[in-house]
């Protein structure tokens, strides 16, 4: 059973994001990690990078399938989690926390209404489920 | 809803991740391939390889068919028990499956593919209506494979009436366990065996098993340990269209006694004149990207091949795979990952041996 923290909004593609102040931090969900099984590489974007919604902002990889990551939100790339050049598997054991990704700091913090809840989430993969 | 082997209930039990595989309900995983693989790299898991088909052949002229049926000769097999790995041929020298046969008391045993097993049992019997010969496949036995450098030592403790005839089998020898069969051979580089005995019995084998604390391994860890160990995979590093000498299967065929005549001689003879097109050789890649089939090599002044199987290897920590080159490729080629070129060395497979890396880079 995939995991849907409530405090979390979510891209279609998989992405969740945690804000706090102006600045979202990123992942990939539960279902998400389930799917890929066990990661391998974790390609993160570079610290300064600036990004639209909707940029690649970086690769995932797993033994079974390589999968991009996309921005939720446009902005600049504050920090990356460099825990995973080492442990990628992070994202497996702990998508919503340890697993982090990237945060970026929003320039347009609007853009958070496009996305889908917990719940919108959760629909949208038993609708693909079907 | 596919075919299940008696282990099914078990699988689940041990909280696999079913998938499809070729129309059966098999496990991937059983939480984390890649520790999976581990545990057979560093102590010892089981496998669950009951979706494999196992054909008995018996009769006056077994001996005589398999020698016509097969590349490599039966006749090798001087003591009961012991076995090898061929080709199946097909006319034109493609091949058709690979196998391992084992000679026994009454005939012989062979082990094919899963994916195959309609096509098999069918070449089988049409090509042995010319033979006094029989063909009885076994639904009714169930496969483990039992691997990793604590196997002998585990199957001993649980099977201590056999410890003797166990220790005494060498590699590439099987032996009769009252209703069980044992052979010492496996799809992963590593000790151990490969265990044929009836379903009914298997579940009760399976949890014993468990409870002596030997991991279940899924088809998952399966891949990366063949791949690693340099195995081919039928389907992928070698089908109907592609001859063994273009898919490091040379060394399988036997060409010795000249007078044996076997299906798919004369066009590999034939090849072996023409000269060979392509080879199957080892790549690596060293950078944070994982090679896949398909991807394309690229052989700078000489052409371009293709990679047939690709995958992470965790005992390297770098991703490894088997590709078809041009026969004159040699050194440092380039693999086409999405839309990037990758610069990749050429190895000779297998890339592990005893748990360690055995190329040079």
């Amino acid at each position: 059973m995939s995991e849907f923290p409530v405090e979390l909004k979510f891209l279609p593609s998989h992405e969740w994001v945690r804000v706090e102040g102006d600045v979202v931090t990123v992942g990939i969900s539960d279902h998400a990690q389930e799917a890929l099984g066990d990661l391998v590489f974790v390609q993160l974007p570079d610290v300064g990078a600036e990004l639209h919604a909707s940029d690649e902002a970086g690769v995932v990889e797993s033994v079974k399938a390589a999968s991009d990551i996309y921005s939720p939100v446009s902005g600049v790339v504050i920090a990356v989690n460099d825990d995973l050049e080492e442990a990628p598997e992070l994202v497996n054991r702990d998508p919503y926390h340890d697993g982090w990704i990237f945060k970026i700091k929003m320039e347009d913090p609007t853009e958070l209404d496009d996305l889908l809840s917990a719940s919108a989430y959760q629909a949208q993969l038993a609708e693909e489920e079907d | 809803m596919g075919n299940k082997t008696a282990l099914y209930d078990q699988h689940l039990a041990c909280g696999a991740k079913m998938v499809d595989f070729s129309g059966w309900d098999m496990p991937i995983h059983y939480g984390s391939q890649i520790q999976e693989h581990k545990s057979v790299r560093e102590n010892v898991g089981v496998f669950d390889v009951s979706h494999m088909t196992v054909v008995d052949v018996s009769g006056q002229e077994a001996k005589t068919y398999l020698q016509y049926l097969l590349a490599n000769d039966v006749d090798k097999l001087t003591t009961l028990g012991k076995a090898l790995y061929t080709a199946m041929l097909n006319p034109q020298g493609g091949v058709i499956d690979d196998l391992i046969v084992y000679r026994r008391i009454d005939g012989y045993r062979l082990v094919v593919n899963c994916a195959t097993r309609e096509k098999d049992l069918q070449w089988m019997r049409q090509q042995a209506q010319a033979f006094s010969v029989s063909l009885i496949e076994r639904p009714d036995l169930a496969i483990l494979a039992i691997q990793g450098p604590q196997a002998i030592q585990k199957i001993k403790m649980l099977c201590p009436q056999h410890q003797a005839a166990i220790e005494a089998l060498k590699l590439f020898q099987g032996t009769d366990l009252g209703e069980w069969f044992i052979a010492r051979t496996g799809y992963t580089g590593e000790d151990g065996v490969e265990l044929m005995l009836p379903n009914v019995e298997v579940s009760a084998f399976w949890q014993r098993l468990m409870e002596s604390g030997v991991a279940p391994i899924g088809l998952g860890a399966r891949d990366t340990l063949r791949l690693e160990a340099g195995m081919n995979l039928y389907g992928a590093d070698m089908n109907e269209s592609i001859s063994p000498l273009e898919a490091n299967m040379a060394w399988t065929i036997a060409w010795e006694p000249q007078s044996r005549d076997f299906i798919g001689k004369q066009a590999l003879l034939d090849e072996k004149t023409k000269g060979l097109k392509y080879k199957l050789v080892g790549l690596v890649l060293e950078a944070k990207c994982v090679l896949r089939a398909h991807q394309r090599v690229l052989v700078s002044g000489v052409g371009e091949g293709e990679i047939t199987s690709g995958t992470f290897s965790p005992t390297l920590g770098y991703s490894i795979a088997l590709a078809r080159v041009p026969f004159a490729t040699q050194g440092h080629v380039e693999v086409e990952i999405r839309d990037k070129l990758f610069p990749v060395k050429v190895v000779q497979p297998p890339f592990v041996r005893n748990g360690k890396k055995v190329f040079d880079l």
